[in-house]
């Protein structure tokens, strides 16, 4: 029973960080119609540039950490403006296949770069495991928790409050009205990108503190759509709720699987049989909006 | 599709008949057939007449025709052309959009092997055999894109892609699991395909004969029904076809097409293994179909062999640049697999943006720009 307990802890954590991922890729897809499939190069990149700022200049952690939120914001935008701007008014497979080349020109770039085998990060916190009600919880785990809940939070705060947060919900409502009551459009775009882009690579830099950097960060891109199709594309809080719940999953298909089934690698796979349940069955999730169509 | 071409002023197609022919003038379709017929001499007759390529002069002429790389370069276009054919059937011509292509291709290749391993089913009959085996499994997963589109059909594909190649190695009766399984060289009234130009021959008589296939296919009411749901799917439901049927429909030919190009595949290394047919090789074949341009047969084929030839270019590349004093170092020499993979990423971007009709639009525009050369206007 312990093992069950551990795993549904592991499920929760690594549910909120999907449910972070998540949420970075709805922004983009909420507020410019874009389907991101290089989110888990954001995370990949992002911790491939953490890690070298602390471990190759040996800059300390704050600094470091701020550097590369610099960094990933600007590359945020630069793809935008370069990429994905002439891709306005493509139809959806010119704009899916683009972002999907960029999801393989920024692997292969980082695999060059960086190298593919997984390289530990330094030990910023430098504490031993915590003992929660008898199971041992790594502080890596617990810290990337809290920073996942404090990023949500941070959504929350900034969609329902700043004016930026108001301009980007009027842009994701309608582009065309938006702009006619003065809102950049093009402004929300990047900062759209730029901050996915920041939320990725903290997440990047989370999952290397506790996993390691390697090149199979950016198979966490690839996992979360799951997680936003089982909340609804468009859906901020689905997204999270999404995340939560493959990641639980995916830990308990692991449990059922080593338990009773020894079929093998369920963790993987099980997220993609439920996710090709719930486009059969409801494909516009949980809380995702209904496309009415009239003829 | 003859359909798009340009052509001078004043020259009009006047009946339907005109209008859905594939080759625009009796020239172009000479010069296809004869270029064509040239090829399967120059492979051919150097397997007829062994040592012919060691001849004075003539030799010249025949060996690029015997030189083992260009000839496996050319098998690999022919197994990559069929499948990303029936990719752009899917994609091009219906709009509907597959991230799940290698899937079916490397069903194809095991089904094949599987045949012909387990009931000894002869090699030529298995191929056919194994593009229905693919078929079947795409109708299968085709048939949430009755009621799915778009983007949501493209993530259920990418969802089929991982399921099945997981399959492929939990299933090891039918795969040899993560060990993969043999395939058996071709066999045909007594030749065996089992040498590199023999291969090719083979090859192009089969990519010729689905080729001309699907150009017909694009002419019939079925190709235009296709069509139409591509461009607007409610006047076509209108009009009434039956967009669950075709949409179906299309996902069945094009993991047809797949099958049997991934059956040539096997048979051609001989031996098939699960790591073939991963995510990348899907997303190689949409690459494909975009560089070589949506909706378009030949489009196909220009991409293939452009999709073929960039990997070697980026070799030839890597190569000129480690041989001057600045670019050699382990950074460069080393990064030749990670160069590869980052020319087909960059290649799909910038057609996307430069080039979004493809190589097929732009040959048109050669084509063009030829024919009235020097007054173009």
């Amino acid at each position: 029973m312990d093992l069950f307990f551990q795993l549904l802890i592991n499920g929760i954590i690594v549910g909120t960080l999907y449910g972070v991922v998540a949420m970075c890729f709805v922004l983009i897809y909420k507020s410019t119609q874009v389907v991101n499939f290089a989110q888990g190069e954001f995370l990949l990149i992002g911790a491939w540039i953490c890690w070298t700022i602390l471990v190759q200049f040996e800059v300390p952690f704050v600094f470091g950490f701020l550097i590369t939120l610099a960094f990933m914001a600007a590359l945020g935008i630069f793809i935008q403006m370069v990429v994905l701007r002439p891709m306005i008014g493509e139809p959806i497979i010119s704009v899916i296949m683009v972002t999907i080349g960029l999801s393989i020109f920024m692997r292969a770039f980082s695999n060059w770069m960086f190298g593919q085998s997984a390289v530990g990060f330094p030990d910023v916190f430098g504490m031993n495991a915590v003992n929660i009600g008898g199971l041992r919880v790594e502080p890596a785990y617990l810290m990337s928790f809290v920073v996942s809940l404090f990023i949500m939070g941070g959504f929350f705060y900034f969609f329902k409050y700043s004016r930026y947060g108001l301009a980007m919900r009027a842009t994701a409502f309608n582009q065309q009205v938006a702009q006619s009551l003065g809102i950049s459009v093009k402004q929300v775009f990047a900062m759209a990108w730029a901050i996915s882009a920041m939320v990725s690579a903290l997440a990047g830099v989370v999952v290397g503190m506790v996993n390691g950097v390697s090149s199979a960060l950016s198979f966490i891109g690839i996992k979360v759509f799951p997680a936003v199709i089982l909340g609804g594309l468009d859906s901020i809080i689905g997204a999270v709720v999404g995340g939560l719940i493959v990641g639980v999953l995916e830990n308990m298909a692991e449990y059922v699987d080593g338990q009773f089934l020894y079929w093998g690698n369920m963790l993987t796979i099980a997220p993609f049989w439920v996710l090709i349940i719930i486009l059969v069955v409801k494909p516009y999730g949980l809380f995702g909006t209904k496309d009415i169509e009239r003829v | 599709m003859a359909t798009t071409s340009l052509r001078p002023c004043g020259d009009f197609r006047t009946t339907y008949q005109q209008d859905t022919v594939i080759f625009d003038t009796r020239n172009s379709r000479r010069a296809m057939i004869l270029f064509l017929v040239v090829l399967y001499a120059m492979v051919l007759i150097p397997i007829l007449s062994p040592g012919v390529e060691d001849a004075p002069v003539l030799g010249a002429l025949f060996a690029p025709f015997t030189n083992a790389q260009y000839l496996s370069l050319a098998i690999q276009a022919c197994y990559w052309g069929i499948a990303a054919l029936g990719l752009n059937i899917l994609v091009g011509f219906t709009g509907q959009i597959s991230l799940g292509h290698a899937a079916f291709f490397g069903i194809g290749a095991f089904g094949s092997a599987y045949l012909n391993n387990t009931y000894g089913i002869p090699v030529v009959l298995s191929i056919p055999l194994a593009g229905v085996l693919a078929a079947v499994v795409g109708l299968l997963f085709g048939s949430p894109a009755a009621r799915i589109k778009g983007l949501y059909l493209a993530i259920a594909t990418l969802a089929a892609q991982f399921i099945i190649e997981d399959l492929f190695i939990r299933l090891d009766w039918f795969t040899g699991g993560s060990y993969g399984s043999l395939a058996n060289s071709i066999e045909l009234f007594g030749i065996t395909f089992d040498t590199d130009p023999k291969f090719f021959l083979f090859a192009l008589t089969i990519t010729i004969v689905l080729f001309v296939a699907a150009a017909n296919l694009m002419r019939t009411r079925d190709g235009r029904a296709f069509v139409a749901v591509r461009d607007h799917y409610l006047s076509a439901e209108v009009m009434g076809i039956n967009l669950t049927k075709y949409r179906v429909l299309s996902f069945g030919i094009s993991s047809f097409y797949a099958g049997i190009g991934g059956a040539l595949y096997g048979h051609y290394l001989g031996f098939v293994s699960a790591e073939g047919f991963t995510i990348l090789l899907s997303i190689q074949f949409l690459g494909i179909i975009i560089i070589g341009g949506l909706g378009s047969v030949m489009g196909a084929m220009l991409g293939t062999i452009f999709m073929v030839l960039l990997p070697e270019v980026m070799a030839g590349g890597v190569d000129i640049i480690a041989s001057t004093e600045w670019g050699n170092t382990p950074m460069i020499t080393n990064g030749l697999a990670f160069f590869k993979e980052m020319a087909i990423g960059a290649a799909i971007i910038l057609f996307l943006i430069f080039e979004p009709d493809g190589l097929a639009h732009r040959w048109r525009l050669i084509k063009a720009y030829w024919k009235l050369y020097p007054f173009s206007y």
